[in-house]
């Protein structure tokens, strides 16, 4: 376990630094293209530096308030803040706070920069729909999350990717509006100028790819271990089993979901959108539930 | 003087501090281990602890409704002095599995007063008192698991030459069989 906590330090770490490299790199092909200097470039870092602290101190404030997560205590949610509890007496951290967001599709997903600063937040659906023990058993798996500090990279890469999505649509939006302008007008070196100019339009269109194909990257295998991880805190595996298949039948969508925030939850909330086959499985966030329920049951 | 002694000498230096430094490395690493095992322990007082303060209301706002049991009140609360009063590991073991039972009796006992299992205050003791003992036993496997963490460090090359010299001794796990204070029941849904 000590492994996985420090490689994923370290690929935070390291995440941090290809995004803003990523990011400066748009930067200053967005202020080639439209002849700003080198203001655009600078522009960039400054943006990826405020970026990166707030990601780190606020990304879970963000990521909770996108899936409308309300905080409840003891007084409110009884059954499962105890749950909460025992759960993290048994990983011996801190109790990590609680959250409920109002949706009859069952989910869950944890988040906190470390196991001090974490939250884990279910949905009503989940509450009402599994048992205690199975509820107790996806608490585990998210607790497991927290501990092996998947949160951090996970959140990190959320946030990044939505900003990464966000500017590179911007951009986009601007060019199709102000570029074709100076394109006409002004001085780039002729050819040299318009293979730039295609490159930075790849540049934008590869942008929300890239930043999905990196967030899958560091998904599935984690999701496995928290699965092994959590199975081992409750010494349960089989309740964990049985809550995923009720959570992979059960029909309902969940509402505020989307790509920043899908892999964050226990079972891909977008899933009927992709299917699993062929190159789209490159795609997917979590690993196929058939596999996850056959890895427990086999404990 | 020639350059071979004293790279050779220079050599020597370096090895003796990196010595010290997994030295002082695995030294503190050990101390994380034993002191993880301690707290684990005093958190199973922490639960044990709120379990009796839950009983005596729990034992009040049974008697509203079912005031002709006394026995089974008598139990419970017989149980838990004992329990209380327990001074090794083995008679607190032995008190606990008491207690349970007698608190299983209690319930039992609720379930002919549709009253009092309606009553609200009575829920929220039952739902407290579930969740004490499942984090009592979820207490006392964290403590087995620091247990087996620091015993395997110490036991371990090259950490076990450190654990003689510095007075590092292996901890003994929580073994005593208990009544089943939570249940995982295998059903199939």
């Amino acid at each position: 376990m000590y492994e996985q906590i420090s490689s994923n330090k370290i690929k935070s770490v390291l995440l941090v630094m290809f995004f803003a490299a990523f990011v400066v790199a748009v930067g200053a092909v967005f202020s080639y293209v439209f002849e700003w200097g080198y203001i655009g470039t600078v522009a960039a870092f400054v943006l990826v530096v405020v970026m990166s602290f707030t990601s780190y101190w606020y990304s879970d404030r963000i990521v909770l308030s996108m899936s409308g997560a309300r905080p409840v205590d003891k007084a409110t949610e009884p059954d499962v803040v105890n749950l909460v509890e025992g759960v993290a007496i048994a990983a011996g951290l801190p109790v990590p706070k609680t959250y409920i967001i109002d949706d009859p599709a069952p989910n869950a997903f944890a988040t906190g920069r470390n196991p001090e600063h974490a939250a884990i937040a279910i949905t009503t659906g989940l509450r009402d729909k599994l048992g205690r023990y199975e509820l107790e058993g996806v608490i585990a798996h998210e607790m497991a999350h927290v501990k092996n500090y998947d949160t951090l990279v996970q959140t990190l890469a959320a946030v990044m990717a939505g900003t990464v999505v966000l500017l590179s649509d911007w951009m986009v939006r601007s060019f199709w509006w102000g570029g074709g302008r100076r394109r006409r007008g002004g001085g780039g070196g002729g050819q040299a100028g318009a293979l730039l100019m295609v490159v930075g339009l790849l540049m934008l269109v590869l942008a929300p790819v890239f930043a999905s194909v990196i967030q899958m990257a560091i998904s599935r295998k984690r999701e496995f271990l928290a699965d092994a991880n959590g199975a081992f805190l409750t010494r349960n595996p089989p309740m964990l089993a049985s809550a995923l298949r009720k959570i992979a039948a059960d029909k309902n969508q969940l509402r505020r979901a989307n790509k920043a925030t899908e892999s964050l939850y226990i079972y891909n909330p977008l899933k009927d959108i992709r299917s699993g086959r062929g190159l789209n499985a490159l795609f997917n966030t979590h690993p196929p539930i058939d596999e996850r329920i056959r890895r427990l049951e086999a404990m | 003087m020639g350059a071979i002694p004293l790279v050779c000498g220079g050599g020597f230096v370096v090895l003796l501090l990196a010595i010290v430094a997994a030295v002082i490395a695995l030294y503190n690493r050990l101390i994380v281990l034993r002191n993880r095992v301690d707290n684990s322990w005093s958190q199973i007082d922490v639960q044990l602890r709120r379990r009796y303060d839950l009983i005596p209301n729990l034992v009040e706002t049974v008697k509203g409704y079912a005031k002709h049991e006394q026995e089974t009140f008598e139990k419970v609360t017989q149980a838990r002095n004992m329990a209380i009063n327990a001074g090794t590991v083995a008679e607190q073991g032995a008190a606990e599995n008491m207690l349970t039972g007698a608190l299983k009796s209690l319930f039992a006992l609720a379930e002919a007063y549709p009253e009092l299992k309606a009553n609200t205050n009575f829920m929220q003791l039952q739902e407290e008192l579930t969740g004490t003992e499942s984090k009592i036993a979820y207490a006392r496997q964290f403590y087995n698991d620091s247990v087996m963490s620091y015993n395997t460090g110490i036991q371990s090359f090259p950490a076990n030459l450190l654990a003689g010299m510095f007075g590092f001794t292996a901890r003994e796990y929580f073994e005593i069989e208990l009544a089943e204070a939570r249940e995982a029941p295998q059903v199939s849904f």
